[in-house]
C-alpha cells in the first residue's frame, strides 16, 4: 500500500469533451514523471452528452485501488460540485470552473476558482479547456512542466496546427494557478529514487490482455463490437496484420465464436472478445466446441446487466454463465485474471490451457481492469512459454482416430492437409473415428473422456500457479475472492494487520475446475470465510458451498462500481467483531454468527 | 453446359481416384429416394473429376438432414450447429486459404436459422462453395414448413396453411452481391456435377441452390420434372440483371449458372492487407514498446 498517494477526480459532461482525455494525459504526466498512476471512469453509454468522471490514484509506490476519498476534485460543471463535493476529504481541494458552477460552503476544504471559459475564450480556443485544466493541474500536482509538454506533444502531436494551441493552452493553465491560485503547489509527490529510469509500462487491461495473446501465438481473432470489450478488437485489428496474423469484425457474436472455431480447427490459435450479451449467445457453440473438443480462448470482459444494463458499469456476474452455461453438461475451463497485469499472463495460459487440453476457454475479465489505464512493471517476454497441440502424427503407420479414448482424454489432433488425417468435427456424439454414433456405451466413454480432460486441467494450478495468496496465513479470517476486487482487498488486509486484525486472503484464478486441494487446504484453517464479489446472488460464494459443504459469508455488491477498501475493512472488522464479541456487552440478544449468510 | 469463366487455379497435385474412394465407411442416413443421395453422387463425381486429394477438401455443415453430408465424405469436415455453417467455414478459408472449403446445408439451415450470415459471407467473396440442398421443407423435424415453402403450405405446424410468402434463394443472393450462382436439380446429375465442379473452381463465393426433394414430408418431385428446364442460351451469366430476370420468373423453373463475375476475394485482400503493413523483426516487444512511459 503506498505510503503517501493523492487522488483526483475530474468530473464534467461528455458533450462538452475532453473529460477523459484531461485524466488519462494527466494520469500519463504523473506516469512519465516516475510516479504509480492507477485510474478508473464512469462514462455514459451515450456518445455525446451524460456525466463523465475519470479518476487517478498517483503515488510515488505501487497503487493498488481507486481510493476512497478523494485529494483533489476537479469539476467542470454544477453537477460535478453537487456529486462529489461530499468525497473529498478533510483538508482537501476543490478546483471549479468559475464560469459554469458555484463552490459550496465546504468545511476544511479549499476551494479555487478557475475561469475555465475566459481563459479558452482569451487565447481564442475554446475547445482547449481540458488542456487549461491539465496545466493547472500539472501546477497544483508540482509536477516537472518538462514531462508534461513531452507527453501533450506525443499525445497530441499528430495536428501539427494543434499542437502550438494546445501548448498555448497548457501553459495558460500552468501561469493562471502560479499567479492566482498558489505560488506554491499544494501537493508534492516525490517519485522514488531512480524510478523514472524503470522499465514500466502505461497500459488498460485490454491493451494487456491483447499483447498477451499476440505474445501467446494468437494469430486469428473474430469479434463484434461490444463495449467494454471493443478496443480488444480494434488493437488486433491494428497489430494482428503485421505480425501475420487475421481479424475479422464478424456480423454477430455466434459468427465470431464460430470463425474462431474454424480457425482453430484449421491449426491457428484463435480467441474471440466480447461481453455477457454476446458470451450469452455464443453458448451453443461453446458446447459445439466442448463436444468437438476444438481449442479455442473466448474472453468476457464483464459488465453489469441483465440484458443491456449497465454498459459501462463493471459486474462480476457471469461467472455461473460461464461454468454453467450451455446445453447438458458442457465441461470447460474458466480463468479470471487480477489486474491489468496480470491479463497479460493468464491470457497466456488460456491459450496454452485451451490448446493442451483441446477445450473452450473462457476468459473472465472485467469492465473496472479492462479500461483503467494503470502503470505497471514491463512484461517479462522470458516469462513467455507455448504449449503446442498435440497433432497426429501422419508417419506413425496407426489408423487415425480423432476421438480416440485415452488416461488422460486428450487424443491426438490432426489438421486439414495432413493426407490419412481426414475425420469429422462430429456435434453428434460420435465414435472414436468421429462418426456418429449413440450407443450408451460410447456416450459413456466420450462423456467420462470430456470431463476428465478438465478435471485433469485442475492440475496446472500449482504447475502455472493459478492463484495469488497473501496476507496472514496464521488467520482465522480467510478471504476467497477473484478478479480485479483483489486490489481495495489487498489495501483493507493492511489496514486491518495495522489494526491487529490478521487475513489470510487466496485468489484463484482458474475459478473451473476448482481446485480442491488449494481451497480445502485454505479453508480448513480458517473460522470464518469471507467472499466478496461484485454480483448479487454471492456466485463464488454459492459454488465454494456448493463443493466444499461449507458455509461462508457472502458479502456482495452490485451497483456497478469497484469495491471501496473501506467497505472491505468495515466487513473484515464486522466479521471480527462476530469472532470475538466484546464481554462487556449485554450478551443476551448478542448475534455472535456473521448476518450475510448465503442461504443453504 | 455450364459455362466456365476460367480454367482450374488450384495449386494442389492432382490425384486420380475414382469416385467410390471419396465415399467414407459411414452410410448415409436419409430416406430411400431422398434427393439429397444425388447430391452427394453429383459432389463426389465432381471433386472426382477435379481431381481434388482428399486432404485437401474440409466439408462444413450446420444442423439437418442435407447437414448430415459431412461424414458421408471421405475428406475433413466439420459438422457444427444450426445456422453457422458459414461463418465456421470463412474462419477456416481465412486460417488455411490453401483448402478448399465447401459449405452444405438445407433451406432451413441456410435461409431461416443462418440467414444473418449468409449476406455477409456474399459480401466478403469468402473463397468458399454453399451448396444448400432445398427441400422447401423441414424434415430432420419431421415437416414443418421452412423458409422457401410454398404459401398456404399445410403442415402439423401450421393446419390451417401458412400465411409468410417463400423466399427466392436466388433472388436473394443475386441481390446481395453474389459473384457466382446457380442452381441444379438432384434429378439432373450430369448437369448438377458440372454446376458443382464450376462453383468449387470459381475464386470467391458460389453459391449453388439444388432442389433436392423430401420424399418423406414433401416429395415435389413431379412438380419440379414438370416445370424446370435449362437457362436459355441467350441468357449471359456476366448480366446481373438478365439473371434477376430468369430467377424471378414464376413460370419457369430455370436450372443452370444464372451470373458469375470475377472480384477480389477476402483472404487474397486480406493477403495484400497483411503484406501492406507487415513488418520485418515486428512483434510483441515492439508492440509492448509503444506503451512504455
Amino acid at each position: 500500500m503506498p505510503d503517501h498517494s493523492l487522488t483526483v477526480r475530474v468530473g464534467g459532461d461528455s458533450a462538452a469533451g475532453g473529460i477523459v482525455t484531461t485524466g488519462e494525459i494527466f494520469a500519463r504526466i504523473a506516469a512519465y514523471a516516475g510516479l504509480e498512476v492507477y485510474t478508473t471512469r464512469t462514462i455514459p453509454a451515450e456518445i455525446k452528452g451524460g456525466h463523465v468522471m475519470f479518476q487517478a490514484r498517483i503515488a510515488p509506490t505501487e497503487v493498488w485501488s481507486q481510493g476512497d476519498d478523494l485529494d483533489m476534485l476537479v469539476a467542470f460543471d454544477q453537477e460535478s460540485v453537487e456529486r462529489y463535493a461530499a468525497l473529498i476529504r478533510p483538508g482537501g481541494i476543490l478546483v471549479y470552473n468559475a464560469n459554469d458552477s458555484q463552490a459550496p460552503t465546504l468545511e476544511n476544504v479549499t476551494a479555487y476558482a478557475l475561469p475555465l471559459n475566459d481563459l479558452a475564450k482569451n487565447i481564442n480556443f475554446q475547445r482547449g479547456r481540458n488542456i487549461i485544466m491539465i496545466g493547472a493541474l500539472v501546477k497544483l500536482f508540482d509536477l516537472p512542466r518538462a514531462v508534461a509538454t513531452a507527453v501533450i506533444e506525443k499525445q497530441l502531436g499528430r495536428r501539427k496546427d494543434l499542437l502550438e494551441q494546445n501548448l498555448l493552452a497548457f501553459k495558460t493553465g500552468y501561469d493562471y494557478v502560479e499567479q492566482h491560485i498558489t505560488a506554491t503547489a499544494p501537493y508534492r509527490l516525490q517519485p522514488r529514487a531512480g524510478a523514472e529510469k524503470e522499465e514500466r509500462l502505461v497500459v488498460s487491461g485490454n491493451q494487456a490482455l491483447a499483447m498477451g495473446a499476440i505474445a501467446a501465438g494468437c494469430r486469428f481473432f473474430a469479434g463484434y463490437p461490444i463495449t467494454p470489450a471493443s478496443d480488444i478488437m480494434e488493437f488486433l485489428a491494428a497489430e494482428l496484420p503485421r505480425v501475420g496474423g487475421t481479424m475479422i469484425q464478424a456480423e454477430d457474436e455466434m459468427a465470431a465464436l464460430a470463425m474462431v472455431l474454424g480457425a482453430s480447427y484449421g491449426g491457428l490459435r484463435a480467441m474471440t472478445a466480447t461481453s455477457g450479451p454476446g458470451l450469452a449467445l455464443m453458448q451453443e457453440l461453446l458446447a459445439h466446441a466442448t463436444m468437438t473438443e476444438i481449442p479455442a480462448v473466448i474472453v468476457d470482459v464483464q459488465r453489469a446487466g441483465p440484458s443491456t444494463g449497465m454498459p459501462t458499469k463493471v459486474t462480476q456476474g457471469d461467472l455461473r454463465m460461464s461454468v454453467f452455461g450451455a446445453n447438458d453438461d458442457a465441461p470447460r475451463i474458466v480463468l479470471a485474471p487480477v489486474s491489468v497485469e496480470d491479463n497479460f499472463y493468464q491470457i497466456i495460459n488460456a491459450f496454452n490451457l485451451a490448446e493442451k487440453y483441446q477445450v473452450p476457454v473462457i476468459f473472465l475479465s472485467d469492465q473496472d481492469m479492462s479500461v483503467r489505464v494503470q502503470t505497471i512493471p514491463a512484461f517479462d517476454l522470458s516469462r513467455v512459454q507455448l504449449e503446442p497441440r498435440l497433432l497426429w502424427d501422419p508417419n506413425s503407420g496407426e489408423k487415425f482416430q480423432r476421438y480416440k479414448d485415452t488416461p488422460s482424454g486428450v487424443s491426438p489432433m490432426s489438421l486439414p492437409g495432413m493426407k490419412g488425417g481426414q475425420y469429422v468435427a462430429e456435434g453428434l456424439e460420435h465414435n472414436a473415428e468421429g462418426a456418429p454414433n449413440y450407443d450408451l456405451q460410447q456416450r459413456t466413454i466420450n462423456m467420462e473422456k470430456r470431463a476428465r480432460k478438465v478435471r485433469l486441467a485442475v492440475q496446472e494450478v500449482e504447475r502455472l500457479k493459478l492463484y495469488e495468496r497473501f496476507g496472514d496465513d496464521h488467520a482465522e479470517i480467510g478471504i476467497i475472492g477473484w478478479g480485479s476486487t483483489i486490489g481495495p482487498v489487498r489495501e483493507a488486509v493492511e489496514q486491518a494487520r495495522a489494526e491487529g486484525i490478521p487475513v489470510a486472503v487466496l485468489y484463484p484464478k482458474m475459478l473451473y475446475p476448482l481446485s480442491h486441494s488449494l481451497i480445502e487446504e485454505f479453508i480448513a484453517r480458517r473460522k470464518a470465510i469471507l467472499v466478496p464479489e461484485l454480483n448479487y446472488v454471492g456466485q463464488l460464494a454459492r459454488m465454494i458451498q456448493a463443493e466444499f459443504w461449507r458455509e461462508v459469508i457472502s458479502f456482495r455488491q452490485f451497483g456497478g462500481i469497484p469495491f471501496r477498501t473501506r467497505d472491505i475493512f468495515d466487513e473484515i472488522k464486522r466479521v471480527h467483531a462476530s469472532l470475538h464479541p466484546a464481554r462487556r456487552q449485554a450478551p443476551a440478544r448478542q448475534k455472535t454468527t456473521p448476518r450475510r449468510r448465503v442461504r443453504r | 453446359m455450364v459455362m466456365t469463366l476460367e480454367q482450374p487455379r488450384f495449386t494442389y497435385e492432382p490425384v486420380n481416384l475414382s469416385p467410390s474412394d471419396y465415399k467414407s465407411d459411414v452410410p448415409p442416413v436419409w430416406c430411400p429416394g431422398c434427393g439429397d443421395y444425388g447430391v452427394l453422387a453429383s459432389f463426389i463425381k465432381a471433386i472426382a473429376e477435379l481431381h481434388i486429394p482428399r486432404e485437401q477438401l474440409t466439408i462444413v455443415s450446420g444442423i439437418g438432414c442435407s447437414s448430415r453430408f459431412p461424414a458421408f465424405v471421405e475428406a475433413y469436415g466439420i459438422h457444427g450447429t444450426h445456422g453457422r455453417a458459414l461463418p465456421i467455414a470463412t474462419g477456416l478459408k481465412m486460417a488455411r486459404p490453401d483448402l478448399i472449403v465447401v459449405t452444405v446445408g438445407g433451406d432451413g439451415d441456410a435461409f431461416s436459422i443462418g440467414m444473418g450470415h449468409l449476406p455477409h459471407a456474399i459480401r466478403r467473396n469468402i473463397d468458399i462453395t454453399y451448396i444448400v440442398m432445398d427441400n422447401e421443407i423441414y424434415g430432420l423435424t419431421k415437416g414443418q414448413p421452412s423458409p422457401t415453402s410454398p404459401i398456404g403450405i399445410e403442415k402439423k405446424a401450421s393446419p390451417y396453411g401458412t400465411l409468410d410468402r417463400p423466399i427466392n434463394p436466388l433472388q436473394l443472393a443475386l441481390a446481395a452481391g453474389a459473384t457466382w450462382v446457380g442452381r441444379g436439380f438432384s434429378s439432373k446429375p450430369k448437369e448438377l456435377t458440372e454446376l458443382i465442379k464450376a462453383a468449387i473452381q470459381h475464386k470467391g463465393f458460389s453459391f449453388l441452390q439444388v432442389i433436392s426433394p423430401c420424399v418423406t414430408f414433401y416429395d415435389t418431385y413431379d412438380q419440379f420434372k414438370a416445370i424446370t428446364k435449362p437457362l436459355p442460351a441467350e441468357h449471359d451469366p456476366r448480366d446481373r440483371a438478365s439473371a434477376l430476370k430468369y430467377a424471378m420468373d414464376t413460370q419457369n423453373f430455370y436450372l443452370g449458372l444464372f451470373y458469375q463475375e470475377e472480384g477480389t476475394t477476402f483472404d487474397e485482400g486480406y493477403a495484400a492487407l497483411r503484406a501492406r503493413v507487415a513488418t520485418p523483426n515486428y512483434g510483441v516487444r515492439e508492440i509492448m514498446n509503444k506503451y512504455r512511459r
